[in-house]
Parts: C-alpha cells; structure tokens; sequence
C-alpha cells in the first residue's frame, strides 16, 4: 500500500490600496461601523458600474512577478454569478480563461517546485453574521468589505504534505509583506487559505484517487497542517471502507473544527456549481506589453530568496545569512561594514549573527578585537620593524629626504612579516618614530 | 405665436429672453397639460415633487444671468430607468415600486448642470424588456396618434410624451430599438448615439454591451444640442469614448446633401413589410436623392440573423445584470419580476450555462464580429445607412400578449446597427392608416455629426415632422 | 453544430433555480414551450460559418481603463442613505433570513 497525499492551496490575499476594487470607496474596513463605506457600486444598486483600481491591477502583477510567473499580455475580468446575500450584484467579478498572471512557482528549502497555476485578481464579498430577531434566524448583512480587491493564488496540487503546505504557505505570507501590497495579517482575515486535498493510493489492485475535498475555515497555519494531516488520514479510512474514487462530481467542502480538530461536511451551496462565467462587459480588457511589465518589476524590492542568495554569494552560510535576512537592522549593519579594511565577511555575519557584536557600537573596533588572534607585543612589533629599517637603507634616505610615500611600503613589510597579525596603525606609529632616529 | 407646448429648445430659450413667458409659467403649463391628458394616455409614472420650485430657482437665474447654460428652463420627461434624486425610479417594475434613487445617473447629471428641468419619469417596458411599453407593470402608454396603439419601447413614455406634447424634450435609453422604434411609432425623433458616447453610470443596465441614452426631441436640431450635452467620457463608466465630443448643432442647417453617399440596404426592405410602407421608405430615398445625395443599394446580412445574435447577447446580459435585484437592499421580491422579465432572465441563463455557452453565447458574438465588420466594410464607401425602423406602423394594444419574441422581432430592422454600437437617428417620413412611419439614418461609430446633417436636412426639407392634436386624437 | 432543443419542463426548473426566480407549475409548461420556440430563432445563426472569427464582446475597442487608486468621498454613501430603501434593517445592518451558511454542519 503506497500513499501520496497530493495537496493543493487556494490562498486569497486583500491588498493594502486606499480604495477598493470597482469603486472609491475606502478598502480599509477592519473595525469600521457597518455599511459606511460603501456607494453604489459595492453596494450593487441599479445602474451602478464597475472601473478597475490600478495600483490594485499593478499589486496583482508584482505578485504574479515575485511568484515567477508569465504576466498575461491579454488579459479580463470575468462574471462568476452565484446567488448569496453578500454579493450584492449576484455576480462577482473576478478572472476566468484570461488571468493578469500564470504559470510560476515557488521553491521550497529542499528545492523542490510549487507550482503556481495562477494569480489572479477579484473583490471580495460583504460580511455575514447569524443571529436571532424577535425569535426568528437571521442573518445580517454588512457590505463595508464589498468590493475590496483580492487577489488569489492558486498552486497546483504539488505538495505531498502538511509540512511542505505549511511552507508553502509561509513563503507566500513572507513574499507578499516583502513586496509591499498587504500586510496579510491572518487574524485580520487578509490573507485566507483553502487546502484542497485528496490521496493517492496505490495497492495490489491498482492506482486509485480519492475524491476531491476543499477545507474552508481556517484561519492559522497550524490549522491548516492539523486540517490537512487530519483529512488525509480521514480519506485513507474512508476509502478503505467505501472505495469511492474521485469523479469530476464528487468534490465535496469540509469545514475545520480546531477545537474538536477534526474536518466535516458542510451544506453544498448549489448542487452543481454553474457559475456561468462570460467576459464582463463592463470593463475593457486589457493588453499588457513587455514595457509595461518591466516597469512594475522595477518596482518589486529585493525579494527574500534573491537576499539571501546575495549574501551566500559573498561568502555568507546560508544560516546565517537567513538570521540577517530577517532583522533588517542587521543586515544593513552588515552591509555597511563589510567592505572596511580587514573585515572578512563571513566571519563579520557570524559575529552579527550570533550576537557576539553590539550593532548599534563601532563595528570594526569590535570586530578587530575579537578577530585578534594578533600581535601586540610592542617588543615583537619594534624588532620587526628594526629588521625592515635596517633591510632597507636605500629607502630610509628617500624618506629623509622627503618621500614620506616610502611609509606605506615600510608597514606593508611590517604587515606582511607580522602575518597580517598586527594593527597597521600601531606599526605605523612605531616605523615612524624609528625613521626619526634613523640616520 | 405658438402654444407653450409646442415650442422647440431655441423657441423657449427665445421666449425666456424677450420675456414672453417664464420658465413657472411654462412648467405650470405642463403641469396642466399633463393633468388632463396623462390620465388617458399613461406616460407619466411619476411627477417631480420639486418641479415649480425649481422653476423658480431657473427665473431668478434667468434674471440675473441671462440663458447662461446650454438647456436652461427646459422641461424634460425622463425615461424611468435614469435614476434621479428625489423623484421615484422604478424603470416600469413593481420591484421597484417606491425606489427613492440614492444617487444621480450620470447623464441626469449632465441634464441637470445645463439647466434643465425635470418634469417627472416616463413609463416604459417594464426594465426596458419589450418594444411596446406593454410589458409595463403600470400598463401600457397610450400612442397619441390613436389609443388603441402601443407608442413602441422601451422608451415609449418618453417619445408618448414628445408626441402628445407633455414635454418640450425627452430623454430614453436604446439597446435595440428603443429610442428609435417608438421615436418612430410616435412620430417624433430620436436619436441613438454611438455606444460609449454618453455614460451609462446611474442607467438601469439591460443589455450591458448595447445600452445608450439618447434623447427623443421635437426635430434633430434639439436631439442634437441634447447629445451633445449628455456626451462624454464619464470617470463611472469604463466603457465610455475619451474623444472629443463634436459640437453637433454646427453640422446642421446645410443647404443641401451634395457629396453625400448614401446606402440602401437591400435587406431591409423586409419581404413582410407593407407596400405603403414600403413607398413611404423609398419616397424617402428619393428625396435624398434630389437633395443631392447618392443613393446606392447594397447588400448586407440577411436581418434576420440579428435578432438571433442580439436575443442571445442581450437576454445573457440582463438575466446577470437583473441578480442584484434581490430584495435586500432595495426593491422587492423577485416573485414580482413580470413574465416577459422572466423569460429573459431564465433564457438568458440558459444560453450562459455550462454545456451551452459555447454553442449560443459565443457563436453570438462571432456572427456579431461579422455584422461588426460588414458595417465597417460598408462605412469606407458610404456615410450613412437608411432604411425603416420597423416593418409597420404602431401595433394595436394587446399586440404583445403571449408573444415570447415580440420585442426581438418588431426590432429586426435596428438589432444589427445597435449591436455593433453605431450611431444612428430617427425621423418620421410619412403615414400610414394615419400613423406615423420612421425612417432610420445610421453612420459609422462616433459619426453623429454626419447622421445629424443628413437627418436634419431632410427633416427641413419634408413636413413630416408633425404632432398630433390630442382634442381629435383621444 | 447545436441542433434545435426541445426545453423540458425539467430544464425550466433548473434554470429556475440558477437564475434565483420561483416559477409556478404553470409558468413552468409554459415557459418550456415558449423557451423552445425562442431557441428555434437563435438556432438559424447555425447557418452563418463562423468558422476562425473571433468573438466581438465590446465593440468599443478601448483597453485599460483603469481608475486611479484614491478615495472618493462625492460617492460615499451615508449609513442612513446606503440602508434607506431596504426592507428590513436592524440597527445598521441589512437583514435576511437565516441563509445556509458553509460554516453549519450538516
């Protein structure tokens, strides 16, 4: 019996734009009183019509270029009609056959490739509350959320377990702050993931799949691997007990309890999920050349894998080049030290990283000091420096007469005989007071 | 000097200045009017409660300022899809029966910042889904011509209202017919504008790819000074043109139509048309033709096959476009959708659904880039397209009973020109069984200004430009 | 090639429900036939080879258009306008009946 867990995540990401997808109303709505921030278009009343958000349009493009992927020269929007109360207009619109990005992936430690099938952009949906009135269930309705932009990341089903979700899904969190478009505060809701799950068995019979399961409701990444690891056993049971495989019917949505930590089936909105998507009419498509994408790529910062790289390539442990990844602080203390006389770079980010130095202190006093396995016997010193002097008459004179330049060779002599043990400026001091004796 | 009511745009506008009559004086005078013929002829679904304050308000501007702004003291009949503030906006549905509109349509806007003055919103095919207005949920507008006949739709109060003067300008939206096919039936003129020309922010969307206000008028040149003055790129809708705005009312008034060429289109002389009808249309050609135009006839696609590209196009779009109607924010039950609205929405999403989009949705919009590029072909050769509006004169009430295609088909003649988002109007040539024929002039996108000069000359040069007298009619 | 339908009352009724509209056993039947005749007239765009032709969705032209990402306090609405022509509303919410939920358990 062989298993294969094969997993794939939907993750959904609210930008950080001012205004919102379709319309000018404020994005930020965590917190604000109901329904004030909305106007007609997010609010779907007749006659009102959407115009995309650019910077929103721009954001959905640098994460599509921070996830490796092919930005789409033609691209739309698309209706996804369904019914639900927190969909004002009945429709979303949001990216069927023509997303702005596709095809990238993501690298995992073991250098294993994430596919990612698409990035595309959308809005999001009102927000819905139960409770009870005057005896009867009720659900109240807030649109201040209506129309904020998403966008949604969808991998292909390529990991093979929790672990590597759980990696998976902290790339993508780190990426998406590093470029600046959402702080994906996971409490806050701004960023939302859906594993989708199901197994590979192979056994004396043959290869058999189990049916398709998306898990909704989770707010952690922990959630998600407790979710993930849970429904993959659940599956395994249940496939030995039924045998029923996957069909292009047969999705189901579980839910995910963390209390309880267990997965269970909830009500299918609609039987069959017919959401009739046709191009959105009321927006033009567009078309992107290679200019305009290069221009938004010049607008990503250095993402965390090229730093990272950056730094190994000059001699930094991958190790540690990760902790001075992580403290910005750090990490321009490193860069702005690296290059001093006598510093060796990955001896400085050891230094830093294991906090053997004080970075807000003079770093290259301190390095010196602790990277002294020197000579500091003035003694030692004076009598190499004896032996120069007394090697080079020649030069002496000349700097008698006036090439004080010949000082520079004198101490690099000195440097050199020391092993590079010595401080430059000691030596110095000590081939100048000697040259004054000298005759 | 002529009746109040009868008085075109520059007519009021010269009366304000000689002090002949104020603009109270003129709203008053609708006001009664409209208390004594509305009644009968159902245009009116609603009046606006402000109407005589804001008379007011425009005298004193009057006074001070002069005619300041291009529309100043008009009164205008509003065709109740525009959402307005303060006045009810039910776009002919009883699922939006006591709508208070929150915010301003976008071409209202316009209306209202050149001074015009809104006397109340006009009956109309109930979310604009019909050709008669009988699909109304408040009951058909009567045609003034004769009451047992429909005035056309969807905009059948406004073109009612320019035809039994109960307005001195109306405004109406067209997705296939409905400026120009009750401009036709009532006899009066209206005007499509290309699709993308005047935005459609704050219109009840029917057929999102085809929709475009246009005004119903008195004659071209008041159709053209009310296009150019709802024109425009509009920072709420996408999908509208950023090209200059021509200054319509400047291509007007010539001499005579010398170095114009004109198409008649084979096919649009439809087979089930009538012979008077028929005379009536070619009448018209001759006429342009000795105003000095070339007259050629030419071959296009077969009609017929526009309504099946803009059934499916149109009835996909509404039946997505009507979801937001579902009662939590506004309106009512959507148990309260007429038949005809049912219909629409459900064949629409029929013709989206899975296993069927290809097979109508997007073979729709393939033959749409055929009509699309005919069109194109056929403007690098000629100015202008003219034919009929309809292939009859105004049904009698009851027409549209248990007709499921009523609309679509009475529409065969303007389907294809809507589609491909042309420009086009409409003006009366002649009677038959004492009601009015319409004869459409319909050039390239964004070429208003050419189907104005045309329309206009021939409009001078014909005295078909009539209006009823509402005594001997009702 | 789609050949002519015949639209059951079965399909009505499931087309009922994609579109959210209750229909009566009448309307039903009725819609059926009425449906099937509509289909007859779309159908003849079969004659027309479309072979290679692109879909025309907008007959526009235009491409990117785009808004500007700043807030736009003209069209904000009020609480009090945004909830104004609502049918039920409580405190500053709009109300529904209780809808099925993906969060309830079967």
């Amino acid at each position: 019996m062989k298993y294969s867990p094969l997993i794939g995540l939907e993750v959904h990401v609210e930008l950080n734009t001012k205004s919102k997808m379709f319309c000018g109303c404020p994005s930020d709505h965590f917190g604000k009183a109901p329904n004030t921030q909305t106007c007609p278009v997010c609010l779907g009343l007749p006659g009102a019509l959407p115009v995309p958000n650019k910077k929103a349009i721009q954001s959905c493009i640098k994460i599509g270029l921070a996830l490796n992927c092919t930005i789409n020269h033609l691209s739309k929007f698309d209706r996804k009609q369904y019914s639900y109360p927190d969909l004002p207009k009945g429709y979303q619109i949001s990216q069927y056959d023509q997303p702005f990005c596709s095809d990238g992936f993501v690298l995992l430690e073991s250098g294993k490739r994430i596919g990612i099938e698409r990035v595309h952009q959308e809005e999001d949906t009102g927000k819905l509350q139960h409770t009870i009135l005057d005896g009867k269930k009720v659900t109240l309705v807030d649109y201040n959320r209506s129309g904020v932009p998403l966008v949604e990341i969808v991998s292909r089903p390529d990991m093979e377990s929790s672990v590597e979700a759980k990696e998976y899904l902290k790339k993508i969190h780190e990426l998406i702050r590093a470029i600046g478009v959402s702080s994906a505060d996971m409490e806050k809701g701004e960023m939302r993931l859906e594993p989708t799950i199901n197994v590979k068995i192979e056994d004396e019979r043959g290869v058999f799949y189990t049916p398709l399961v998306e898990v909704k409701n989770i707010n952690s990444f922990n959630f998600a691997s407790q979710a993930i690891d849970y429904e993959i056993k659940r599956q395994i049971e249940e496939f030995e007990k039924t045998g029923i495989e996957k069909s292009a019917t047969n999705k189901t949505t579980r839910g995910y309890d963390s209390v309880k930590k267990i997965t269970f089936l909830q009500r299918t909105k609609e039987e069959a999920k017919d959401y009739r998507y046709f191009p959105e009419p009321d927006i033009p498509p567009f078309v992107l050349d290679d200019d305009y994408i290069e221009t938004i790529r010049q607008e990503l910062p250095f993402l965390p894998d090229q730093i990272i790289a950056t730094l190994v390539s000059e001699g930094v442990e991958p190790k540690y080049a990760k902790v001075l990844y992580a403290n910005e602080k750090a990490l321009i203390a490193f860069n702005r030290n690296k290059n001093e006389e006598g510093i060796d770079k990955a001896k400085l980010s050891s230094l830093i990283a294991n906090k053997k130095i004080d970075i807000d202190k003079d770093i290259p006093s301190q390095y010196q000091k602790l990277n002294q396995v020197g000579i500091t016997d003035i003694s030692i010193l004076a009598s190499i420096v004896e032996e120069i002097i007394a090697a080079n008459p020649g030069l002496v004179a000349d700097y008698k007469k006036g090439k004080t330049t010949v000082l520079g060779f004198f101490v690099g002599q000195a440097m050199k005989a020391t092993g590079g043990k010595a401080d430059p400026r000691t030596l110095n001091i000590l081939i100048v007071d000697r040259l004054k004796e000298a005759k | 000097m002529k009746p109040l009511h009868s008085l075109t745009i520059k007519e009021v506008h010269e009366g304000y200045k000689n002090g002949d009559f104020t603009c109270t004086d003129l709203v008053k005078h609708f006001l009664k009017r409209i208390e004594k013929y509305n009644p009968q002829l159902n245009i009116y679904l609603s009046l606006n409660p402000k109407a005589l304050e804001q008379a007011g308000a425009i005298d004193r501007e009057i006074k001070e300022k002069g005619i300041d702004r291009p529309l100043l003291g008009i009164p205008f009949a509003i065709k109740d899809n525009f959402l307005t503030l303060g006045i009810e906006t039910t776009a002919g549905s009883n699922i939006l029966k006591g709508y208070q509109p929150q915010y301003e349509s976008s071409v209202t806007r316009k209306l209202l910042d050149a001074g015009a003055i809104f006397l109340g919103k006009t009956n109309m095919d109930s979310f604009a889904h019909g050709s008669s207005t009988e699909t109304s949920d408040f009951g058909p507008t009567l045609n003034p011509w004769n009451p047992e006949h429909l005035p056309g739709g969807s905009s059948g109060g406004s073109a009612a209202a320019i035809a039994a003067e109960l307005a001195t300008a109306a405004l109406g939206s067209e997705t296939a017919g409905s400026v120009r096919q009750p401009a036709a039936w009532c006899g009066v003129t209206g005007f499509k504008p290309t699709y993308g020309r005047a935005g459609r922010y704050g219109c009840i969307a029917m057929a999102s790819s085809t929709d475009s206000p246009g005004p119903l008028a008195k004659n071209i040149a008041d159709a053209a000074l009310i296009t150019k003055v709802i024109s425009g790129q509009d920072p709420f809708d996408a999908t509208t043109s950023s090209l200059p705005v021509d200054d319509y009312p400047q291509f007007l008034d010539k001499q005579d139509l010398k170095g114009i060429k004109i198409a008649l289109v084979k096919e649009y002389l439809l087979p089930q048309m009538r012979p008077d009808v028929k005379d009536l249309i070619l009448n018209a050609v001759s006429k342009l033709k000795e105003l000095g135009a070339t007259v050629e006839e030419i071959s296009l696609l077969d009609p017929k096959y526009s309504i099946g590209v803009y059934t499916v196009i149109q009835r996909s779009e509404v039946s997505s476009n009507l979801s937001r109607f579902d009662g939590i924010r506004f309106g009512h039950d959507r148990d309260l959708f007429c038949q005809e609205s049912k219909r629409r929405i459900m064949l629409g999403t029929y013709t989206l659904s899975a296993g069927y989009y290809d097979a109508y949705y997007k073979k729709a919009l393939a033959v749409r880039t055929k009509i699309v590029d005919e069109f194109s072909k056929v403007f690098e050769n000629y100015d202008a397209i003219v034919g009929a509006v309809s292939p009859g004169p105004a049904q009698k009430v009851g027409a549209t009973k248990d007709q499921p295609m009523f609309g679509e088909m009475e529409d065969v003649l303007l389907e294809a020109s809507s589609i491909a988002g042309l420009a086009s109007a409409g003006v009366p040539c002649g009677f038959v069984d004492n009601l009015p024929i319409g004869l459409q002039i319909t050039c390239a996108q964004f070429n208003e200004k050419k189907a104005f000069e045309i329309a206009d000359c021939y409009q001078r040069n014909t005295s078909h430009q009539v209006f009823p007298n509402l005594d001997e009619t009702l | 090639m789609h050949k002519a339908q015949n639209i059951t009352a079965d399909d009505v009724r499931k087309i009922a429900k994609l579109a959210n509209l209750k229909v009566s056993p009448d309307e039903v039947d009725k819609f059926a036939g009425q449906f099937s005749q509509t289909v007859e007239v779309v159908n003849e765009l079969n004659e027309i080879d479309t072979a290679g032709i692109p879909e025309t969705y907008q007959v526009t032209n235009l491409v990117n258009i785009t808004r500007d990402d700043v807030v736009d306090h003209s069209r904000i609405l009020s609480q009090e306008s945004a909830l104004s022509q609502a049918k039920k509303t409580h405190t500053s919410f709009f109300v529904v009946s209780r809808v099925i939920d993906s969060t309830d358990e079967i």
